[in-house]
């Protein structure tokens, strides 16, 4: 049988982390009481007019400059139609022409072969970034013939990232969205917490034989969490390699997946092809952006974003950091991927460094074998942990001091983690694990326990 | 007391000083809206409001604090405007009974500086149509159609006949406002114009309308036909009405990004008394096809006008002219298929019985709300925007457009300061006559002298120029540079000033004593 290549690009929804909507001033909050958050724009009360959010732009302009792209300076705004409850006007404002970020890449990491060991990096090309409306939420009420609509999330601004095709399974999906998600939350142009809704998936699928053209692909949604992304896209490329290799054919359709069953089904109202009837939104003029050379002397500085003003003002992006950390400290790249993939752990780890002698190559074993692996177990986050980092630097501290054998360390950790308060110190004292550095009493337990032994 | 002339000129000193009261300007002109209810030029009035208004104005007048010369005046708004807690129906009944919760911007204005509301007037349907007869209020009766001079002049063409019968109409779509203002209910009101609906109406009821420059004054509020050429209208008695009312509404509104940045100054219009710095342009293909030959006439004899008193009269040239019906035929109805998609009944406004699914709910909703003129132009619309149409008609269209603004921009280039052209092919038809062909075709033919202007997103006026040999106002029409209406101000105000147009001679008004709202009478132009 020839072999099949996968084929795999995504089109991810990050809702951008501001005060108000893109277009309207009314509050952007998760989980507020429904329609309490709903401005008349919003609600596409007649005679309404969009305006255009400044912190909306520059979260996207950042987004695109992380992302390698070129940020257009004349991007636009269009209309793309279509009926349904949960969108006010008929209408999504998106940016369908011009995007505002275009042609840009990202790279991220894999375990060969499942071990930490030997990490290889990819890139996915990122084909554009718009800006667009979200829309609001309906849910259908069958008991009751009902439909019912909440508006408060209708108008968010959202950033679409488009990746290319590059991706071949549902890991390195994964990974994409996964590094695509500590780089949107480093620079805080979105929170990116798939469980609220800020970060949604989207993935194209196909299958085709090698030196042949692409197969045709089927769209994936309602993709939950990270886990579910793995698991639908390589569900969907075994369901099309199945289905072509019994002699079948692929749709170009949409499909949801299923997080219970494990599976991807057709969605019923995607149907037959949508034509959004696209068109200029004439009620906002070309969004146009500055860089330093470009910028007009006499501007007001409130209406004009400086794209290079922002450039230098971004943070240290994910893969910069742990760059920073593996030179910084000594520790393994692998390490850095992990401490910068656990919330809170990196600086965890910088912490407990800056507050003991221990080697930090040494201190990274404790951080991600005994620490994390308990926060694992326990699922918790770093911050609910109730060792501190002042607590474990206090316990290496006593390690490198050779007061306790690195076993002993290990059972007063297994104390500390019951969280009552007690100090390494404290604990070594009422469980007598301290080492003994005298020669002779050590000679003399020695003696005492061969001596028992002769004695039998 | 006799005020003749305009608000700044006679009505602001009067209430000034303490010869009439806001209250009294107020209750005459509600009494006269009643007594003129058969021109139905009212969906709504706002009397209790408007009172209240007047009251508070009279308080300030008192206190020797009036907000400025708006301070006191009754207006009237076009229904296409919303207006909080006063009912804003677009004479549609998928907005029958919605009350706005917020006011237009230039409502808004209006309010802040002491003018009072009258209420809201009549118009075609969501402003598509060209006589304001096709509103679900009914349509809008021309009040020239009872006056002495169109009486005089029409011949019953039976004994039979209802004397009711042969009246004419406004023109749209902004015949409520203009039927109001010539009436003498309001000193001032807003209309809209996406294709001349202001300055149309206008020319047939023999006002002043006003169409500003594309993004002079904010549309905030102002339900939208066309967001790309809409622009709130102004119909006064006189010229420098118009330009007490474009000072008060103009400027920036961060509310509507389409609106300039740049700071504006109202300015007063200076009495231009020496024209021969002047050129004025004929643009040759505005002699139209179904002209008539008194209005071609009559611009004719403007032009000489010109001329004699010593200005630069010049043929021009806008050769694009003919393609213009077309062209705002794509884009109007690509426009309003997006617009209207709002109107579902879910949020607001008509909503269907139908409960089937939400599907059946809109369609229902969408065909009970909407008269045919609109689902007409949704349908064409919707075609227009089809992935498969869109280059060969939306995109086509658009370059069209640039072409029709660009002959104006090289036409302005080229040394002419204004453009005269007539603003109607003729006077107004009576409403039965008018009702033989359909909306579209109508629209098509009576907006083929003012929608250029809003291609271009210039700015442009009617001016009340003479009467016809049917006694009906004819206007002629005046198009301006980009943000230039001082200029185009200045000029229509000398040429108001050398027409002297006829007052209407209404019954009604002799009834309530119109010594308030005469016009110095002398000899007129035609």
């Amino acid at each position: 049988l020839a072999p099949w290549i996968p084929v795999v690009g995504l089109e991810i929804h990050a809702q951008i982390s501001s005060n108000s909507k893109l277009f309207s001033g009314s509050q952007v909050q998760f989980a507020a009481p429904p329609n309490s958050l709903v401005s008349f724009f919003d609600a596409s009360l007649p005679g309404t007019l969009p305006v255009l959010n400044r912190r909306c732009v520059e979260a996207a302009v950042m987004t695109g400059l992380a992302l390698n792209c070129s940020i257009n300076k004349k991007s636009l705004f269009d209309r793309k139609h279509y009926f349904y409850a949960d969108l006010p006007a008929g209408y999504q404002i998106t940016q369908q022409r011009v995007p505002i970020a275009v042609n840009g890449s990202l790279s991220y990491s894999l375990c060969i072969d499942n071990k930490m060991s030997q990490m290889v990096t990819k890139t996915v090309r990122i084909k554009q970034i718009q800006l667009e409306q979200d829309s609001g939420k309906s849910l259908h009420d069958d008991t009751r013939s009902q439909t019912l609509v909440d508006l408060n999330r209708a108008g968010v601004g959202l950033m679409e990232v488009v990746m290319e095709p590059d991706m071949c399974c549902g890991e390195e999906a994964a990974a994409a969205v996964r590094e695509l998600q500590l780089i949107l939350q480093t620079l805080g142009s979105s929170q990116a917490v798939m469980a609220e809704g800020q970060l949604r998936v989207d993935a194209n699928v196909s299958v085709h034989h090698p030196g042949e053209p692409y197969g045709v692909r089927t769209e994936v949604k309602n993709i939950n969490s990270m886990r579910f992304l793995a698991k639908a896209v390589d569900y969907e490329i075994q369901r099309q390699i199945e289905e072509l290799e019994n002699g079948g054919t692929i749709l170009n359709e949409t499909r949801a997946f299923d997080s219970k069953l494990g599976c991807t089904v057709p969605m019923r109202d995607k149907e037959g092809k949508q034509d959004y009837r696209f068109m200029p939104e004439p009620n906002l003029p070309p969004l146009i952006l500055y860089d330093a050379k470009s910028l007009p002397a006499n501007m007001n500085h409130q209406q004009v974003i400086n794209i290079d003003w922002i450039h230098e003002r971004l943070p240290d992006l994910p893969s910069v950091k742990r760059e920073k950390l593996v030179e910084q400290y000594g520790i393994l790249p692998e390490h850095s991927f992990t401490l910068l993939n656990e919330d809170g752990l990196a600086e965890f780890f910088e912490t407990v460094v800056k507050q003991t002698q221990m080697k930090p190559k040494k201190v990274i074993g404790w951080i991600l074998n005994d620490l994390l692996s308990y926060l694992k177990q326990h699922s918790l986050t770093v911050k609910e942990s109730p060792v501190s980092s002042f607590l474990l630097a206090d316990l290496l501290n006593l390690l490198e001091k050779k007061a306790i054998s690195s076993t002993a360390a290990k059972q007063v950790l297994v104390e500390l983690w019951k969280g009552e308060g007690k100090t390494p110190l404290e604990i070594v004292k009422e469980q007598k694990l301290e080492l003994l550095q005298d020669q002779k009493e050590l000679e003399q337990i020695c003696q005492a326990v061969i001596d028992g032994q002769e004695n039998e | 007391a006799a005020l003749k002339g305009g608000l700044r000129s006679q009505v602001s000193a009067a209430l000034k000083e303490g010869r009439v009261t806001p209250t009294e300007l107020c209750q005459r002109c509600l009494a006269l809206i009643k007594s003129t209810k058969f021109l139905n030029a009212y969906i709504t009035v706002a009397e209790e409001t408007a009172l209240k208004q007047a009251k508070e104005s009279e308080e300030r007048y008192k206190r020797g604090q009036p907000l400025g010369i708006l301070d006191g005046i009754p207006v009237a708004v076009k229904d296409n405007f919303n207006t909080a807690g006063i009912e804003t129906t677009c004479a549609s009944n998928m907005l029958k009974g919605y009350i706005s919760p917020y006011n237009a911007t230039v409502v808004q204005k209006l309010l802040d500086q002491g003018a009072v509301l009258l209420g809201k007037t009549n118009l075609d349907e969501f402003a598509m149509g060209s006589g304001s007869t096709d509103g679900v209020f009914g349509p809008v009766r021309n009040p020239w159609s009872y006056s002495k001079q169109y009486k005089e002049k029409s011949v019953p063409k039976s004994h039979s006949e209802d004397e009711d019968s042969n009246w004419v109409i406004t023109g749209g779509s902004s015949g409520g406002s203009a039927a109001a203002v010539s009436s003498f209910t309001c000193f001032a009101a807003l209309g809209s114009d996406t294709g001349g609906s202001t300055r149309n109406p206008a020319a047939h009821c023999g006002v002043v309308g006003l169409k500003p420059t594309y993004g002079l004054i904010s549309r905030h509020g102002l339900i939208p036909l066309v967001n790309s050429m809409d622009v709130p209208g102004i119909l006064t008695r006189c010229v420098d009405d118009a330009a007490v009312l474009l000072g008060s509404l103009a400027g920036h509104d961060p509310k509507d990004s389409t609106t300039i940045q740049d700071h504006f100054k109202p300015f007063e219009l200076p009495n231009l008394t020496d024209v021969s710095k002047l050129s004025i342009g004929i643009p040759k293909e505005y002699h139209a096809p179904g002209l008539s030959s008194e209005i071609l006439a009559l611009w004719s004899k403007a032009a000489d006008l010109f001329k004699n008193a010593g200005a630069k009269v010049v043929e021009v040239s806008l050769p694009h002219t003919r393609y213009s019906i077309v062209c705002y035929h794509v884009l109007c109805t690509a426009e309003v298929a997006s617009n209207m998609a709002r109107f579902d009944g879910l949020e607001y406004g008509h909503r269907s019985d139908k409960k089937e699914s939400t599907e059946s709910m809109y369609a229902a909703t969408r065909r009970e709300g909407f008269n045919d003129v609109v689902r007409g132009r949704i349908l064409s619309g919707n075609y227009f925007l089809l992935k498969q149409n869109y280059e060969k008609y939306f995109v086509k269209a658009l370059k069209v457009r640039r072409l029709i603004a660009n002959d104006f921009v090289k036409v302005f280039r080229s040394g002419v300061d204004i453009l005269l052209t007539p603003t109607t092919l003729n006077d107004a038809a009576p409403y039965m006559e008018f009702i033989q062909e359909d909306n579209r075709t109508r629209s098509a033919q009576d907006d083929i002298l003012t929608q250029a202007a809003n291609m271009a997103g210039l700015p442009a006026i009617n001016v009340p120029t003479a009467l016809s040999d049917r006694g009906l106002p004819v206007g002629l029409q005046f198009i301006g540079r980009s943000f230039q209406e001082k200029q185009l101000l200045t000029v229509a105000k000398w040429f108001e000033k050398q027409v002297q147009f006829p007052m209407i001679q209404l019954e009604e008004v002799k009834r309530h004593d119109h010594s308030v709202f005469q016009h110095q009478k002398s000899a007129s132009f035609s």
